[in-house]
């Protein structure tokens, strides 16, 4: 490894340790407003006991600078690798995310998630081949942007993805997506996030679910249509009074969000991926000589408009 | 309508108090509770090896927590509910070995209200609220099974106050579910 490369791996290794401290202690003030007002409008009373446990929880993790949820997730980075960065080596940055990793499990800490997938033998430090997953996607910006997800398996393990027939259109859509969080009920933590991917291929549609989970609560898909049927499908989702743990309430989800791509004539590719209450999210924003900031309120949009 | 709110001393010296708890109920734990989770569960009844702690009587929580080593010691940073369906195929086996209390979330699958039922009681903690709940962990008393890693191995907390809890399975054959609720 030449010097300079030494020193980016090494500056990005550190803006992942405190980016990862970040999204473990803190949550993003739109997830925060979010649970708020849920409090203040939910009827059920048990469930208000739950919301209040949950922002106790919040408040107690930031102060004492602990993650707010003993699994602190398999970590998935989104990187946005801008164009005037001056090594854009994907190696050197993979290098750098996972030296970062294992030094935040040490140091935050977290517990150790990882495992062989069938052998399930422990690396101890949330690293191993493949993990934490890393994807690439274009941008229009300067500088080196990764987005990291730390996420529970409570909520992935209720996720799931299909293939409709191009015939079965919006309702298939919309009953595959109400079918999934009811099957889910209290497993993945509600009040819960969702992401929902349609089009592309059954991989990239899995992906789309994934990056629409990036995307800040109060921000909704710049395609009006899409927008409304953000909408209508989180008031649906909110009719099944599944609520907070799955013991009833008005507060099932706190938003929707849906990200699209093109599909084949043939199909109709749907992916819904769930996630829990604690949406922990933060970014770390490197510039090309090497300076970091951490911030909570950017996203991934995952295409070069 | 308040929910009853109740103190429960675990391991459980007198069965006859789980049928004071009824489902909706807020209950705080004292005492000792045992995590286990996949893995323990997995060597403890698919591979017959004996418990490494006395399970009679005994409350275990669905939780792997994150720690911290200090001096050769393990220190509690935080420890919190897992899914406990995940669990839920070895429910008569956890009840056979004596367990009297299950804490976790998610629920613990169809079958709990049949098996449960003058047995065992289990109790929702809310999902995520690791940092809240391991203000009620006064320590790690010992660990058991450790090589099975971080998450799976059995961590056996000395707790005070530990909740709020939620009666999810009572001993009289009912479940609390947004089904019935909703």
């Amino acid at each position: 490894m030449s010097e300079s490369e030494e020193e980016l791996v090494e500056s990005i290794a550190e803006a992942t340790v405190e980016a990862l401290r970040v999204a473990e202690t803190r949550l993003p003030e739109d997830v925060m407003e979010s649970l708020e007002r849920a409090r203040e409008e939910e009827s059920n009373e048990r469930a208000r006991m739950i919301l209040d446990a949950i922002l106790e929880n919040v408040r107690i993790a930031r102060e004492k600078e602990v993650p707010m949820c003993q699994d602190t997730g398999l970590i998935t980075v989104i990187a946005e690798v801008g164009r005037r960065f001056p090594v854009r080596l994907a190696e050197t940055i993979q290098k750098g995310i996972k030296r970062g990793v294992q030094r935040a499990t040490e140091e935050i800490p977290l517990r150790p998630n990882v495992v062989h997938p069938i052998t399930r033998e422990n690396t101890g430090d949330n690293t191993g081949r493949r993990a934490p997953v890393i994807r690439f996607v274009p941008t229009k910006g300067e500088e080196l942007r990764l987005h990291f997800m730390p996420k529970g398996f409570g909520s992935e393990n209720s996720s799931a993805v299909t293939r409709l027939l191009p015939t079965e259109g919006l309702s298939g859509i919309w009953d595959f997506v109400l079918d999934t969080v009811k099957r889910a009920g209290g497993m993945p933590c509600p009040p819960i996030v969702l992401g929902v991917g349609v089009g592309g291929t059954i991989e990239e549609a899995a992906f789309l679910a994934k990056l629409a989970l990036f995307r800040p609560l109060n921000v909704r898909n710049p395609d009006p249509a899409l927008a409304d049927l953000e909408e209508r499908l989180l008031d649906a989702v909110n009719e099944l009074g599944i609520g907070p743990m799955g013991l009833g309430g008005d507060t099932t989800a706190l938003a929707v969000n849906i990200e699209m791509a093109y599909t084949h004539t043939a199909g109709l590719p749907v992916a819904v991926n769930i996630q829990c209450w604690a949406n922990r999210r933060a970014t770390a924003i490197i510039y090309p000589d090497g300076f970091y900031e951490i911030v909570q309120d950017d996203y991934p949009r995952g295409e070069v408009e | 309508m308040s929910p009853s709110e109740h103190r429960l001393t675990v391991p459980v010296r007198d069965p006859d108090r789980l049928l004071e708890l009824k489902v909706g109920d807020v209950v705080y734990l004292n005492g000792t509770l045992i995590t286990a989770r996949d893995k323990a569960h997995q060597r403890m009844f698919d591979e017959g090896r004996e418990p490494p702690v006395d399970l009679d009587r005994a409350a275990i929580f669905h939780a792997g927590p994150v720690v911290r080593k200090r001096d050769g010691d393990y220190e509690l940073v935080v420890v919190g509910p897992t899914t406990s369906t995940r669990m839920a195929k070895y429910l008569e086996d956890v009840l056979e070995a004596g367990v009297r209390v299950i804490v976790g979330k998610g629920g613990m699958g169809p079958e709990a209200p049949k098996l449960m039922k003058g047995r065992a009681v289990y109790l929702t903690a809310p999902g995520g609220c690791a940092a809240l709940l391991s203000e009620r962990v006064e320590r790690i008393r010992d660990v058991c099974w450790r090589d099975l890693g971080v998450p799976e191995a059995m961590w056996i907390l000395e707790v005070r106050e530990f909740g709020p809890l939620i009666v999810t399975v009572d001993a009289h054959g009912n479940e609390l579910s947004w089904k019935e609720t909703g």
